[in-house]
């Protein structure tokens, strides 16, 4: 067996152990725990609040917009926060590359603002 | 200013193109004066480029000039380029096809006035000169078949002009089958060229060593089959008279000037490649179609007819100047016959205008007072047909008998149709000319003759002065003179030389003068003054061309049509069941693949996963080999 | 650990001269979003088309300079040697721009008629011309993969902004999915390529593969043939072109075209990088997988092809014969079968957009009837010439381009005695012939009830038809330019 997959088989072996203690922790849980169910003790848990209608639910359609240009906006910090450690290292070069992109973004929420997709309508 | 030669075909080509967009929107008579217009130039174009042609030496090889424009069909060995050859031989053929050309076009604005279709008619006349130009200057076989399949096209469209009558639109059916048969000729002939010397480019065929005797002849034999499709010889001569049924401007440009002459062009720019044997036959069926051709034309009484009969006969002698070896007198007689024979063409033409359309000299006569110009120049064309000097028809057809006379193996014999052939030439022109413009009035009251309007007339005037003077490029007796035969020269592998002392020369000269003058005389006494009855002088064995004709159609309508619709059995029941059965299987295999074409995206998806699992599959068969 | 100097960063060369016709495209992209956010009201068309155009001219003419300056100072590549300068990618820039500017022009017509956005489309067009030109031109997997999504998402939400059309919507959300899991076999082939050759960057992979000798090569086979998956995807090669037919059929015709020219031609130019140019020292493993793929391209392209009731689908399918073709040519993996491809991708590109040009203009209902050209022929006599002369070219009758670009293709088979593959692509390109004479009958038998279709016309069109079909028509008869040009644009791999 080849250097790569030998390692490939460490991963496996850590994948079967933790299916098997997570089957074993719930099983054990099982057999162990009294069981006396009532009504109210198999209502979904919504964190102490009892849950109203259905789990089929519609939510606002802003709230995806919201959510997709705040995930656009959200993934630029990830090119960000490595070349701000490197700052120095990558001088007048890397800061011009910078600006160029974050220029590109905000021209990307200025067009957005302009379109009226920031407008709580 | 060689390098100019892509103006002249260009020209006519820009000519089609505008007429093709803009054709039916400018109308008449713009779109004629469009076409007169690039047919003029490409003229001048010509003129320029002989005039570089001119200016270089005659001797060292320097006039043969190639434009190649781009490699058109590179395929392995067989390199085909787009090009052009400029030399003696096609600039003398490009200037009288654009000269010719460009009056007859000028003649067509008056002919034509009034036509629906007008501007398609010149724009058909553009293309066909843009053809024929390609036929003359093609640097190799390929472009020159294409330029003759080009003017074999414009022809039918042309002979089929006013499609909605019956037997225009048969004519042009027949025209387009029979020239079929040559243009076979042709393909084999470059094929068999392309497989025997490896080229299809005509300098390099002319520096070729020559071919076996056996291929040679096969191969001279397969071009002549072409030329004699494409200039109506025995046996494939029968479409040119139906082709009469075009408007008369085609019939003098398409059918007497200039296409009909591509098969002496195509003989004599392979005259390096024809053998004595091929030469033989091509005399004898030259001087055949001759005789043939003007006995037939004898008893016709359509204006028109009398010249394609005409036409046909003195094709015949072109061949039967290629046969006896004189190219020269060959060419000679092509640029003279175009001149006279266009004239003869054009003046019947406004003949037959002025007439409201009758064709049938029975109903003409005394005409000449009416039509003063028309009936002049006629006359000029009758007399240079009638070899009568110093007519141009004179000086070129005395040269061809008199290499027909020197034709090594049956030279008196040759010589002798053809001086039967210039009799009759003589009398039926005669006749013709008697019948329109002299003798008594015979056609109705209501028809009131007019001469042509200027555009008609004047290239009759032009034309009749080349009729006269055109003998002029290539007088014979004082070496000088022979302009024409010095200026082609260089083409030639063999350059013809005429044998015979200057006696004999001028013997064969007076008897070819006297024949003419007696066919002149038996037919005006018996067309003028009456004194030979002249019922018994139109047989009807002549009157219907021997049933030439009438045999060919009654043997295609009946054993042939019986073996055409076997042949049509055949593929309705063979070839059409396997197409069909083929078409049928692959219709289902379509049916059994399109299940899977479900428009399921989770069934693509697997087809996705089932290709990769496919692909993997295969390279893991490749790693266990 | 490391000392400070080891750690500097030094930028890798950069030829920006090179990366100038895509900087273009992606400025005017910015250049038309800031403008249209700037105006008070719905931007215009002629803006946004102008802008485009102008993008496309300005750097077509910038790849002409490049193209001497590789002619001259030979090939090269840039940024690390991701980036490669050769003929092959100013070969692909140039087509990628004409079929930019085309389709500029007949999207013009159509957005105004449609209510599309055009700011946002021409946007997305031209960011999808930049990625397809990274995709032609890159010398790194990465990079290549970078180019083919900037391609491929600009072109989802092009065909979905139609959005008033359900067909359009499907289409979007099918072409997404699928392109998305087969971009998933992709990534996984360039990850198996790392792991086999140690590089992603196809100039390390290739010396490598030409200096090693692998006792055991599975992974290098896996990579090979997931990267296979993935590009004939893209290229819509059977078994993977299901997607095709379905969302050609819904697309807005002038982005079918696009996508059935450029998204084509992109994926081909990076599957010839990839194949015949890295993994040329494995050409004899990658070679047959590559023929069967043809193979059943072919068949299935020109077969299903004539089942068809639907132009836009009949088109779908002849577009995926034509990838086989192509693909014919790339097995052949030689010079010779490559110039062929990169002449069959160029003279196809142009039918094709002429021919959706034409379709687009015949309107936009939900579906594409055969019928609907019913009698063209008498009532649109100058386009149904246009349409037949370009179906005919489709089909490779000789006088078209097509015919030479067949003739190539099948020539470059037999003279790596494909025998048998030459035979398929002739009897395939005979099936197919039906189908495209199937529209020409159409048009002039078949008579029409009523007065005639009556196509919607706009001048640009018409310069898009008629261009193209003069362009198909002197190719036919003087191909000889475009065969040179082929032949000096086969790709190269050179460190830079």
């Amino acid at each position: 067996m080849s250097e790569l997959l030998r390692s490939y088989l460490t991963v496996g072996i850590f994948g079967v152990a933790a299916i098997a203690m997570a089957g074993a922790m719930l099983t054990i849980a099982r057999i162990l725990r009294p069981q006396r169910p009532t009504r109210q003790k198999l209502i979904a848990y919504e964190s102490g609040v009892d849950p109203v209608g259905g789990d089929w639910a519609q939510s606002q359609i802003r709230y995806y917009v919201f959510a997709v240009l705040f995930v656009l906006f959200d993934v630029e910090a990830v090119f960000i926060f490595p070349w701000a450690t490197r700052l120095e290292v990558y001088g007048l070069f890397g800061l011009v590359e910078m600006a160029i992109f974050i220029f590109i973004l905000v021209l990307g929420l200025f067009y957005a603002w302009r379109k009226g997709v920031l407008r709580w309508v | 200013m060689v390098e100019l030669v892509w103006l002249i075909p260009a020209l006519p080509l820009i000519g089609f193109l505008i007429l093709l967009l803009v054709g039916s929107r400018i109308g008449e008579p713009r779109a004629g004066w469009v076409a007169t217009t690039a047919a003029a130039g490409s003229f001048l174009a010509a003129v320029v480029v002989l005039a570089g042609l001119l200016g270089k030496d005659a001797h060292s090889g320097d006039r043969s000039y190639e434009l190649v424009l781009f490699q058109w069909l590179p395929s392995g060995s067989l390199k085909v380029e787009a090009g052009f050859l400029v030399d003696p031989l096609s600039i003398t053929m490009a200037l009288f096809v654009t000269g010719v050309g460009a009056l007859i076009h000028l003649y067509s604005i008056g002919y034509m006035h009034g036509d629906p279709k007008y501007s398609k008619f010149f724009l058909y006349l553009n293309l066909f000169l843009f053809s024929m130009l390609m036929l003359v200057f093609g640097n190799n076989l390929v472009v020159t078949f294409l330029g003759w399949e080009g003017v074999g096209a414009c022809s039918y469209f042309l002979i089929s002009f006013w499609h909605r009558r019956e037997s225009a639109a048969t004519a042009g059916k027949k025209a387009f089958v029979t020239n079929r048969v040559g243009d076979w000729g042709f393909m084999v002939a470059t094929f068999a060229i392309w497989s025997a010397l490896g080229t299809v480019t005509y300098t390099e065929i002319a520096s070729s060593p020559a071919m076996s005797a056996a291929a040679g002849t096969a191969v001279s034999l397969l071009l002549f089959v072409a030329a004699a499709g494409k200039s109506a010889q025995l046996p494939l001569y029968v479409w040119l008279p139906d082709a009469m049924e075009g408007p008369t401007p085609v019939s003098a440009m398409v059918h007497a000037a200039t296409m009909v002459t591509s098969g002496v062009y195509l003989l004599v720019r392979m005259n390096g490649l024809l053998t004595d044997d091929a030469l033989l036959v091509i005399a004898v069926i030259g001087a055949a179609t001759a005789l043939f051709a003007a006995l037939s034309a004898v008893a016709q009484h359509d204006i028109k007819k009398v010249l394609a009969y005409s036409t046909i006969s003195q094709l015949g002698f072109m061949f039967l100047a290629i046969g006896s070896g004189a190219y020269v007198a060959a060419i000679f007689h092509v640029i003279t016959h175009a001149f006279f024979k266009a004239l003869l063409f054009l003046g019947s033409g406004s003949v037959i205008h002025g007439m409201h359309d009758e064709q049938d000299m029975r109903k003409m006569g005394a005409l000449r007072a009416l039509m003063p110009i028309t009936a002049g120049t006629f006359i000029v064309g009758w007399l240079a047909i009638a070899g009568v000097p110093p007519f141009s028809g004179f000086w070129s057809k005395d040269e061809i008998l008199l290499a027909a006379w020197e034709q090594k193996n049956i030279g008196p014999l040759l010589w002798f149709v053809g001086l039967v052939t210039a009799l009759l030439t003589a009398y039926y022109m005669t006749r013709q000319v008697i019948l329109v413009f002299f003798g008594e009035q015979r056609w109705d009251e209501d028809v009131h003759p007019h001469e042509s309007s200027w555009t008609m007339t004047l290239p009759l005037c032009l034309l009749a002065g080349a009729a006269i003077v055109g003998g002029g490029i290539n007088l014979p007796l004082v070496k000088e003179w022979l302009v024409l035969e010095h200026f082609l020269e260089p083409i030639f592998a063999h350059p013809h030389h005429f044998s015979s002392g200057t006696s004999t020369k001028v013997v064969l000269a007076v008897i070819s003068v006297v024949i003419g003058v007696l066919g002149i005389t038996i037919a005006t006494l018996a067309w003028l003054f009456r004194r030979i009855p002249t019922e018994q002088l139109e047989p009807e064995f002549l009157e219907n061309a021997m049933y030439v004709d009438s045999t060919y159609a009654r043997v295609v309508s009946g054993p042939g049509t019986s073996s055409f619709q076997k042949a049509a059995d055949f593929d309705k029941g063979v070839v059409d069941g396997a197409v069909n059965g083929v078409g049928a299987a692959v219709r289902k295999l379509g049916q059994l693949i399109q299940p899977a074409q479900s428009g399921y995206m989770r069934n693509y998806a697997t087809g996705v996963a089932i290709g990769a699992l496919m692909i993997l599959v295969v390279l893991a068969w490749g790693l266990l080999l | 650990m490391f000392a400070p100097q080891l750690l500097g960063f030094v930028s890798p060369s950069i030829n920006w001269w090179a990366l100038l016709p895509q900087m273009i495209l992606l400025g005017a992209a910015l250049l038309i979003l800031l403008l249209s956010s700037l105006a008070p009201r719905r931007s215009s068309t002629t803006f946004a088309t102008v802008t485009t155009l102008s993008a496309a001219i300005t750097a077509y003419f910038v790849s002409i300079g490049l193209w001497y300056d590789v002619e001259r100072e030979g090939a090269s590549s840039s940024i690390a040697s991701a980036f490669g300068v050769d003929g092959f990618s100013i070969f692909f820039t140039m087509l990628i721009l004409i079929a930019l500017a085309i389709t500029a022009l007949l999207s013009h017509h159509y957005l105004d008629r449609e209510g599309i956005d055009p700011p946002e489309f021409h946007a997305l067009l031209l960011c999808s011309a930049a990625g397809a030109i990274v995709m032609a031109a890159a010398n790194d997997l990465v990079v290549m993969f970078l180019g083919l999504e900037a391609l491929s998402i600009a072109i989802y939400v092009m065909i979905a902004m139609h959005s008033r059309r359900s067909e359009a919507r499907e289409s979007a959300v099918k072409y997404f999915v699928l392109g998305a899991f087969s971009s998933a076999f992709l990534l996984y082939g360039i990850a198996l390529t790392y792991g086999a050759t140690g590089s992603t960057n196809l100039v390390h992979v290739r010396e490598y593969l030409d200096a090693v000798v692998f006792r055991d090569q599975h992974m290098l086979m896996a990579a090979m043939g997931l990267l296979l998956v993935g590009l004939s995807f893209k290229v819509a090669a059977a078994p993977f072109h299901f997607w095709a037919p379905d969302v050609y059929q819904g697309a807005p015709s002038p982005v079918t075209g696009w996508m059935a020219s450029i998204a084509k031609a992109a994926g081909f130019a990076a599957l010839l990088r990839i194949f015949f140019a890295a993994f040329a020292s494995h050409d004899s493993d990658w070679s047959p997988v590559v023929a069967v793929l043809a193979f059943v391209t072919l068949v299935v392209g020109a077969v299903m092809a004539i089942l068809q009731t639907d132009v836009k689908r009949m088109l779908a399918f002849s577009s995926i014969s034509h990838a086989g073709y192509v693909l014919v040519a790339v097995q052949s993996a030689s010079n010779d079968g490559t110039a062929a491809a990169l002449f069959y991708l160029f003279t196809y590109t142009l039918m094709v957009l002429g021919t959706f040009a034409v379709v687009g203009a015949m309107g936009s209902d939900d579906d594409h009837p055969l019928t609907r050209y019913a009698g063209l022929g008498r009532s649109k006599p100058l386009i149904a010439l246009s349409l037949t002369a370009l179906l005919l070219a489709q089909a490779g009758v000789p006088t078209t381009s097509g015919f030479i670009a067949k003739f190539q293709v099948i020539s470059a088979a037999v003279s790596n005695q494909s025998y048998f593959l030459a035979g398929a692509a002739m009897v395939t390109a005979v099936i197919g012939a039906f189908m495209y004479l199937r529209i020409i009958m159409t048009m002039y038998v078949v008579d029409d009830d009523e007065s005639g279709p009556s196509p919607v016309w706009h001048w640009t069109t018409s310069t898009v038809v008629l261009g193209t079909v003069i362009f198909t028509m002197v190719l036919g008869l003087v191909p000889q330019f475009l065969i040179e040009f082929a032949e000096q644009a086969v790709p190269i791999l050179i460190r830079g």
